[in-house]
């Protein structure tokens, strides 16, 4: 009898250190991953590297400041098409969603969320670039804004739901009107919920690299227009990465540093955002 | 009451527009795959499917290898991420002291918010070498007698992606899990411990019957993710369109070689043979997913039921 009780309390002691060792094991990559970033972006990380246009191979210095500019114009392009549509569509789901063809809607959500971004990089392609013959970033906006817009339109109706039914109806007992309820009391209290779910998406955007490949393309050289071709960071750091240079390495750290830097301050904004509410 | 006001009926009308935009994109997207899909389909039939050439020069082109990489590769990646998923689920929700729960759990969603072409840079340049230097070469060099550990190792792998692909679905599956775990009655879990059983024990019996529906899809959903991943699988895979049985020799993925041959695609029925690859993808993340929410849902259906 006392080896069976001593084999259970040793299974026990065996099985609770294999559950933390697989905990530790799942976020080791994580600090492996920001340490040799810190470290190995630190080299190249200079003023000049946010300020300068890209330079040759073999040629010291040089930025991503046209990558800079490009992801921020492409991610606000695909934003400010893609809030007003989400945000809109959201408050029809969490409003007024009760028929067929509001469960149609949210099972297309469902699915544009679950398609992997390279084909949202194909249907940019397709609608964009083929008819007008040129990569654009017009194209890549397109490509974005069909991942952020499932997003948003989820956690817009999301957040409008955590809204209690009293605040609407104290706001109709007024008499005030319904869509003055919606836009004005009920949008208005889950503002900072919705502006959340934004930046999160903003942040999912902004690393996005897949759908950019055959859409934005890349670019050398400043945006001339957003029918041209146009630079962004993840596509700056992809080609540094696969280069056989060794400085264009050193350039791909440095830029995924920056790039990290961002999504991380995005993100980081979106739950502040949440706190200051609370 | 609702309906009286224009104002309001006309506020709905416009929220309805843009609600049927969404949908339109939808449906949009899919035309559009098929639509260029077409003259690929025309040309190869069914027998894309199962074709193993891919000869842009000829124009002969059959998805097999890409279909073939993207199934081993995810499924090499769910070998390791579930258990640790499950794992790390079990000692975040069951085991870890207060302090501790938040913190690790916030770190392991870290791991989702890091852009997919980090993950490649980082796997092309530490990832893989060590791969190859500390589990590769040795393993080929004493197990290669065993047809999946065959060298040579040039580092760029089946492995290496699936590896790779499992830090980044782990995320996914580790919330879904814990989701799952925390839909077991608290009384149930008490019942067994009362009974004098070990928190092993109680793992085992309530967890194990109640969980195991949900935690198969939670990964699903983690296969999901991990079938259209695109850049990280790119950058370590090796993209070659050959089939290997050794998951140390280098592969392809359909997401990959979409990426790398898409912009390069001369051809009409080149361009055309990528989109369909984009359509199967398409399909079966499609199917995954439908899958993974049916478990799910059924499960908490259950839960609500108190079984």
């Amino acid at each position: 009898m006392e080896s069976i009780a001593f084999r259970r309390r040793a299974a026990d002691r065996v099985t609770r250190g294999l559950f933390a060792l697989s905990a530790f094991v799942v976020i080791l990559p994580l600090f492996l991953i920001f340490f040799d970033l810190l470290w190995k972006g630190a080299r190249e990380l200079k003023w000049t590297l946010l300020t300068d246009l890209p330079h040759p191979v073999g040629e010291p210095g040089g930025g991503i400041a046209n990558g800079i500019l490009g992801t921020l114009s492409i991610a606000g392009l695909a934003m400010a098409g893609g809030i007003p549509m989400a945000v809109m569509a959201g408050i029809y789901l969490a409003e007024y969603g009760r028929g067929k063809f509001a469960s149609a809607v949210r099972f297309a959500v469902d699915t544009l969320t679950g398609v992997p971004s390279i084909i949202m990089g194909i249907f940019g392609y397709v609608l964009w670039v083929l008819p007008m013959k040129r990569f654009s970033a017009w194209a890549a906006a397109a490509s974005l804004a069909m991942i952020f817009i499932p997003i948003v339109v989820r956690t817009t109706e999301e957040m409008l739901k955590t809204v209690p039914a009293s605040v609407r109806e104290a706001a109709l007992a007024l008499g005030i009107e319904r869509w003055k309820t919606t836009l004005f009391i009920t949008v208005r209290t889950a503002t900072a919920g919705i502006v959340t779910g934004i930046l999160l998406a903003m942040a999912r955007i902004i690393g996005e690299t897949a759908p950019l490949l055959f859409t934005a393309l890349g670019n050398q050289f400043w945006q001339s227009g957003l029918d041209q071709p146009i630079a962004a960071i993840p596509l700056q750091v992809f080609n540094y990465a696969i280069s056989p240079y060794d400085d264009w390495h050193d350039k791909a750290w440095a830029g995924a540093l920056v790039l990290i830097g961002m999504v991380l301050a995005i993100s980081g904004g979106a739950r502040y955002f949440t706190r200051v509410r609370k | 009451m609702r309906g009286d006001n224009p104002k309001d009926v006309l506020f709905e009308k416009a929220t309805a527009v843009f609600a049927f935009g969404v949908l339109f994109l939808a449906v949009l997207l899919f035309a559009l795959l098929v639509r260029e899909s077409v003259p690929a389909i025309r040309k190869f039939g069914a027998a894309f499917l199962v074709t193993k050439t891919w000869d842009p020069v000829a124009e002969n082109f059959g998805a097999l290898p890409f279909i073939y990489g993207t199934l081993v590769s995810s499924f090499i990646a769910l070998l390791i991420a579930v258990p640790l998923a499950v794992g790390s689920a079990i000692f975040i929700n069951e085991f870890a002291p207060e302090w501790l729960k938040n913190p690790v759990s916030f770190l392991a969603e870290l791991l989702a918010a890091i852009p997919s072409v980090i993950y490649g840079l980082w796997g092309i340049f530490v990832l893989v070498p060590v791969l190859r230097d500390l589990l590769m070469k040795p393993a080929a060099h004493y197990l290669g007698w065993i047809p999946l550990f065959k060298g040579p190792v040039y580092g760029p792998s089946m492995l290496a992606a699936g590896v790779l692909l499992s830090i980044m679905i782990i995320p996914f599956i580790l919330s879904v899990s814990r989701e799952v775990l925390a839909t077991v009655p608290r009384l149930q879990k008490e019942a067994v411990l009362s009974l004098g059983g070990t928190h092993w024990e109680m793992i085992r019996i309530v967890i194990g019957q109640h969980c195991i529906p949900g935690i198969f899809g939670a990964t699903v959903l983690g296969l999901g993710r991990a079938l259209g991943e695109t850049m990280a699988v790119t950058m370590v895979i090796g993209n070659r369109p050959e089939i290997f049985f050794s998951i140390f020799q280098p592969g392809y993925s359909m997401a990959a070689v979409i990426a790398n041959e898409f912009t390069e695609a001369t051809g009409q029925l080149y361009l055309s043979a990528l989109v369909e690859i984009g359509l199967v993808l398409f399909l079966i993340t499609f199917v995954a997913n439908l899958a993974a929410k049916g478990i799910l849902n059924t499960m908490v259906a259950r839960a609500g039921r108190g079984l």
